[in-house]
């Protein structure tokens, strides 16, 4: 046989990766991203009539399973929902979920929002989080391209591959996360993770949204959630989220100790609107009263 | 009626050996036959990046590549070189590349000790296609000495799984199963499976079913081929990642 040529090599590479879909009702429209455990492809639901995207692992693997059933437990509206989960003829596990048309997050920071409406989006994935903890399940790489921005500008939380149950040590010494989100304890590879490692990430993401330079508040805010110390960080994912609530409603937030001028800046700017008017009604009194001396 | 066992349920990758131990872990055991069984298996799996790596790395004539090929894998059946691989200190085939690099350099040291044809290795090697493989697709310059044992171990081990399917489809009268492959993917001669199916006279559904099983059981070949050349479960796993999470 004539050697394989490097293109012929790719393509054969290639077709032992696709995944083997004629027992299923899917057809493969296309691939949609790959990462170094498996590949998501957008795929058509022939009985359904619609696109749907479908992950696979590129070897058989029982975490295909564990994502999949950690994801089952979680119906959110900002977290990508689960269809189906089976097997290929090739061995494979798979599942189904909502195919999310828009922008990951990283790519929406790049757009036209304003940082209030970047900051309501963090809100919503807090909301996730939230959600998810309180399910017992840890997400452990929350960062912005796990996370999707539909054309309506609803946000999901994707890629649950590394979740785990939050009453299940991991084993001592395995790391797994993305460096830049990872808190230190998950870094270090510490056994016992709890929620406030995925307030650290969220820390990060917050970070992430904010103007450069950010407001001092958030700039607080974010360094509270990332505190090395897991006891100085926030305890919960919706505490976090509250005190981003309080800074977009122009309240103090519970991480910044305001001066005396940050306080009056801040009821400034919540009380523009009635200091113009005052401002406007005292200039007329003042017009008036010299027009009537005239 | 025979039983196909590939249109079963659960299709063929439901019957894959998990358990089934890797030709390097048999490079342990105490049967002899087993061991020679063993050493075989890697020597088919090696012998032509290991020919090619000494030829190009090495700048090595063919006829001394020949026999420094030769006499490395017999001195590695001789001295049990295998047996002393731990799969904690990275992946048989670095472990391997070190091996040949420390015998072809003990080797030039001891200005040709080595007499040609000294030490031939138990299996049989066909150096005329390794060769004729270099003369028709040069290596590129400038390619990193991992990257290049690499390269020529992937190729090696996808033709031997091209040409094991191959031989399974003439064996089981699955010929048109191959030809689709070699068509779609090998070759590209086919664009679509339209094409195909109007040059074959088949339905569409009919051409989609037979390369789905051309596709499934070579990747079900590659991963045998893969799990004999690999030392551990998890060496294994991190090189099918690699091989097959191409994208």
């Amino acid at each position: 046989m004539k050697p394989l040529s490097d293109q012929a090599l790719a393509r054969l590479r290639r077709a032992a990766s696709l995944p083997d879909l004629s027992s299923t009702r899917y057809t493969l429209v296309r691939e949609a991203g790959h990462g170094g455990m498996g590949t998501v492809y957008v795929v058509r639901d022939e009985e359904l009539g619609r696109e749907v995207a479908l992950k696979v692992f590129h070897i058989e693997d029982e975490q295909m399973r564990r994502e999949a059933q950690a994801l089952a437990k979680l119906e959110h509206p900002n977290i990508v929902p689960l269809y189906e989960f089976g097997r290929l003829d090739d061995g494979r596990h798979y599942y189904t979920m909502k195919l999310v048309e828009g922008a990951r997050l990283d790519e929406y920071r790049a757009g036209p929002a304003t940082q209030a409406d970047r900051l309501r989006l963090f809100v919503s994935i807090c909301g996730a989080a939230s959600f998810a903890h309180s399910r017992g399940v840890l997400h452990r790489d929350l960062k912005p391209r796990n996370i999707m921005v539909g054309s309506f500008g609803e946000v999901l939380v994707m890629d649950w591959g590394l979740a785990k149950p939050l009453n299940e040590a991991t084993p001592t010494g395995q790391v797994a996360g993305t460096p830049e989100y990872m808190a230190p304890e998950q870094a270090r590879g510490d056994p016992s993770l709890d929620e406030r490692a995925d307030v650290y990430a969220l820390g990060r993401i917050l970070a992430f949204l904010c103007d450069d330079p950010p407001p001092k508040p958030l700039r607080s805010v974010s360094a509270k959630a990332c505190a090395d110390r897991r006891d100085a960080r926030y305890a919960k994912a919706s505490e976090l989220a509250a005190d981003v609530l309080r800074y977009l409603d122009g309240l103090p937030v519970l991480a910044h100790r305001e001066t005396p001028l940050e306080a009056a800046t801040r009821w400034y700017r919540n009380n523009r609107t009635l200091l113009l008017l005052i401002a406007s009604y005292a200039v007329m009194r003042f017009l008036i009263f010299f027009w009537a001396r005239a | 009626m025979p039983y196909d066992q590939d249109t079963s349920m659960g299709g063929p990758s439901a019957r894959f050996p998990h358990t089934r131990h890797s030709a390097i872990y048999s490079t342990r055991s105490e049967d002899a036959a087993e061991r020679e069984r063993a050493y075989a298996a890697i020597v088919h799996s090696y012998w032509k990046p290991a020919y090619k790596y000494i030829r190009i790395q090495w700048r090595k004539s063919n006829e001394d590549a020949k026999d420094l090929t030769q006499a490395f894998f017999a001195k590695a059946l001789e001295k049990n070189y295998f047996r002393k691989y731990d799969a904690a200190n990275g992946s048989f085939r670095g472990f391997l590349r070190l091996c040949l690099d420390a015998f072809v350099a003990n080797e030039a040291q001891a200005s040709n000790r080595l007499k040609r044809g000294g030490g031939a290795a138990a299996v049989p090697l066909d150096f005329e296609s390794a060769e004729g493989e270099l003369q028709s697709l040069p290596i590129a310059g400038g390619i990193g000495t991992e990257e290049l044992f690499y390269q020529e171990w992937v190729r090696h081990l996808f033709t031997t799984a091209v040409e094991t399917l191959r031989s399974e489809c003439q064996a089981s009268g699955k010929q048109t199963h191959f030809s689709h492959l070699e068509r779609y993917d090998l070759d590209q001669t086919a664009q679509s499976y339209d094409q195909l199916a109007r040059e074959c006279g088949l339905p569409v559904t009919t051409i989609t079913n037979q390369l789905a099983w051309a596709r499934r059981r070579f990747r079900a070949i590659v991963l045998q081929l893969l799990r004999d050349a690999t030392g551990s479960e998890e060496e294994f796993q991190r090189e099918a990642r690699q091989l097959l999470g191409t994208g």
